[in-house]
């Protein structure tokens, strides 16, 4: 069977007009010479999509996804190259778009439909459907602009859902909509990848897409980075964002320096440093889920302490505490003399999902008292191979129990 | 590692290879036939546009019916105003031209109204379409359609309003206890056939470059005045033509005869105010119409459809190769 989308070579420019020349003075004024830059929001993309595969969109904004899927629907033409789409295809840009206020919810379903390439015939087949799944049987003959925000994108998606598209494109417009209808939409999505048709998902929640993709396409600057399956995919955009350094975290909360803010002036522990060792250190900047991680902290002590306690606390980028321990009496009475020294945390296998996880360290003497602090010591950002979504790695397998035969998957 | 995010070509690293188990779509396409190909590029044959537009014939029915809906919505008098506004333009050409300027023609309201019905249609459809798509540029962004529909519904629209200001003429006929050309009326038809077909034409060339110059949608308010007063509507024909051919400005007079409104009106016209020749005091042969014979209309009619056709073409193809970066410009 040949593949769904074929995106043969295509290459998408834009002209960025450095000022809008839309009028016919101007532009007779700046006849041939209308300054612009060139921008090429795509790049000899190539990639083929199988049918009944769902196939993830991922990059950063302005890496060129939108504008393949506006070239898969058609709403935009390639500079270069062309798509090959085999196939109704339902494209949900924007839900609602060509709504007409004035109109009822009625005459919209009916000019909505016909928008998206459905029927007379079809549509008005449909019709109860569309209303039903949109929830609106009272509403519908009102005009749609008395209608909620809710309610206008509930229809928009009922009518977009109702096209019985072969192929399904996507624009983030899942994350829509209150909580109950977002997972009315996420099972319709879920009926049409069993039903065996083609969606594609543009996204920049790799979350999302981990959950629902069996392969991603990751973009960077219009080209085509990779087209692998989502463990792979994900890892090398969050690789590249590393890279770009354009991770989410705003600079003023990256923990850069170790700061100290306790009570005495001059704190009796000095944390000194606190860094994080894994095995992939040097070749890349991030903890695979499963692997050995060593929290090594270096402290010089200017005033001796008796009975002294390091504490460590892993907290998620929420701030929450996900796990929280401290060097107690059973260790050996920990005298620490003036001088340097170091205390090591050691997890043999880090059960940590995707994100960046944020550590506390502090000091404390037999009396409880805080006499060294580093908050936050330090950060680590973990990469989960898996298909597994969430914070936590708990270690599992699945047994299924099929009428005949015993099968055990392990994750 | 980083290996494929640091190729500069992008390459195909996997091809699907699904870990759920799925049975492929089967209905529509199955059995081993072959889904239906659409090819998204820069280079669609006129063919091809032409195939989806009319694929897309139901939704230009939608449109026009969401503009004649949409227009007088709020409105008190509501759609009546289609019919009230071309009304009161007559009445107030009827007024001036009858009484202050003292025209002698006979009937001179139905004379006016057979012309301005069609000037109507015209300057409606050209108005409308020359801001359409930059109006819909909500749909135009997001939506895949063939967008030309847009321009044609404007058209479709003017059609529909000139059907109900043809029936108030038909009750001024009435009224007037008139009898049109009867022998004439399939020169009427023909002529409005031309008419949409070169409303058509101007209106999709009209509604693409209107989006590079957003000046047309203005500039056409213009030159619409102007050409109107090129339009024997409120005038006679032979006043203009007859001036010129007495003066031997040979070349002006085909000029004038070629303005394809100015074809439609007369033949319309002809038709429906009928009396080429009327007995005025004081001039037993006033000529009011265009004194062609039946077969010379039909040769002008037939002339301006082939030319008609052909500019349509001609808009298809200006619109097809700049609708690409519509979605981009708006």
């Amino acid at each position: 069977m040949s593949s769904a989308v074929e995106i043969q070579n295509v290459s998408k420019r834009f002209h960025l007009y450095l000022e809008k020349y839309s009028s016919l003075k101007e532009r007779l004024m700046h006849l041939g010479h209308i300054p612009y830059e060139e921008f090429w929001a795509l790049r000899d993309v190539k990639a083929e999509i199988q049918p009944g595969s769902t196939v993830g969109i991922l990059g950063r904004n302005g890496s060129g996804k939108s504008t393949l899927l506006k070239c898969i629907a058609g709403i935009l033409q390639p500079t270069f190259g062309q798509v090959v789409v085999r196939g109704k295809v339902a494209a949900m840009l924007e839900l609602g778009a060509g709504f007409q206020p004035d109109l009822s919810g009625r005459d919209n379903i009916f000019l909505n439909g016909s928008l998206l390439g459905l029927s007379r015939r079809e549509i008005s087949h449909r019709f109860d459907e569309i209303v039903e799944f949109a929830e609106l049987e009272h509403f519908i003959d009102n005009q749609v602009k008395y209608y909620s925000s809710g309610m206008t994108v509930r229809l928009g998606f009922s009518i977009a859902v109702s096209m019985d598209p072969d192929i399904l494109l996507v624009d983030e417009v899942l994350s829509v909509g209150d909580e109950r209808f977002q997972q009315k939409c996420l099972e319709r999505v879920k009926l049409f990848q069993e039903d065996g048709r083609t969606i594609v998902v543009v996204s920049h929640s790799s979350d999302m897409l981990r959950s629902i993709c069996d392969e991603i396409l990751v973009f960077d600057a219009g080209h085509l980075v990779t087209y692998a399956p989502p463990g792979e995919a994900i890892r090398v955009f969050k690789e590249g964002l590393l890279a770009l350094d354009a991770t989410p975290v705003p600079e003023a909360e990256l923990p850069v320096s170790v700061d100290i803010d306790v009570a005495p002036a001059r704190p009796q522990v000095e944390i000194t440093s606190v860094t994080v060792e894994h095995p992939g250190i040097g070749e890349r900047p991030y903890v695979v889920t499963g692997e050995p991680l060593t929290i090594r902290v270096e402290y010089a002590v200017h005033s001796a302490v008796d009975g002294a306690q390091f504490a460590i606390e892993i907290l998620s980028d929420k701030d929450q505490t996900l796990f929280a321990t401290r060097s107690s009496g059973s260790e050996e009475a920990m005298l620490l003399a003036t001088g340097a020294g170091s205390v090591t945390f050691c997890f043999d296998s880090l059960p940590l999902l995707d994100g960046r996880y944020l550590v506390n360290i502090d000091v404390r003497d037999a009396g409880g008292v805080v006499i060294g602090l580093a908050e936050p010591a330090c950060d680590f950002e973990v990469m989960n191979p898996s298909k597994a979504t969430g914070v936590v790695a708990l270690p599992m397998r699945i047994e299924v129990v099929v009428p005949g035969s015993v099968r055990v998957t392990s994750p | 590692m980083g290996t494929v995010s640091e190729t500069d070509v992008p390459t195909v690293v996997g091809v699907s290879s699904r870990q759920r188990s799925f049975v492929p779509r089967g209905g529509r396409g199955g059995d081993g036939q072959e889904l239906v190909a659409r090819i998204v590029s820069s280079r669609v044959t006129l063919r091809a546009r032409l195939r989806e537009l009319w694929n897309a014939r139901e939704l230009f029915v939608f449109l026009v019916r969401k503009d004649l809906k949409v227009k007088y919505k709020n409105s008190f008098l509501g759609f009546l105003w289609s019919m009230l506004n071309p009304a009161f333009v007559l009445l107030v050409y009827y007024v001036v031209f009858k009484y202050f300027l003292k025209n002698p023609t006979p009937y001179f309201a139905l004379y006016l109204f057979s012309g301005l019905l069609i000037w109507n249609l015209f300057q409606t459809a050209t108005t409308g379409s020359a801001s359409v798509i930059v109006a819909n540029s909500g749909i135009v962004k997001k939506v895949a359609f063939p967008r030309e529909i847009l321009a044609l519904s404007q058209v479709g629209t003017a059609t529909v309003f000139f059907f109900f200001q043809a029936l108030v003429l038909v009750v001024f006929l009435v009224g007037f206890q008139y009898s049109p050309a009867w022998s004439y009326l399939p020169i009427a038809v023909f002529a409005l056939v031309d008419l949409i077909v070169f409303s058509a034409a101007l209106a999709v060339f009209l509604s693409a470059v209107n989006v590079y110059f957003r000046d047309i949608e203005h500039l056409i308010l213009v030159l619409l005045n102007a050409w109107f007063w090129g339009v024997p509507i409120i005038y006679s024909y032979d006043l203009v033509y007859g001036m010129f051919a007495r003066h031997n400005l040979g070349w002006l007079e085909k000029l004038y005869l070629a303005n394809p409104i100015t074809t439609v009106v007369i033949a319309f016209q002809r038709a429906i105010y009928g009396h080429v020749f009327v007995k005025i005091t004081g001039n037993p042969h006033y000529v009011v119409l265009a004194n062609y014979p039946y077969h010379f209309f039909l040769e002008l009619l037939g002339g301006l459809l082939v030319v008609s056709i052909g500019l349509f073409f001609g808009a298809m193809l200006i619109f097809g190769r700049i609708s690409g970066n519509f979605a981009e410009e708006l």
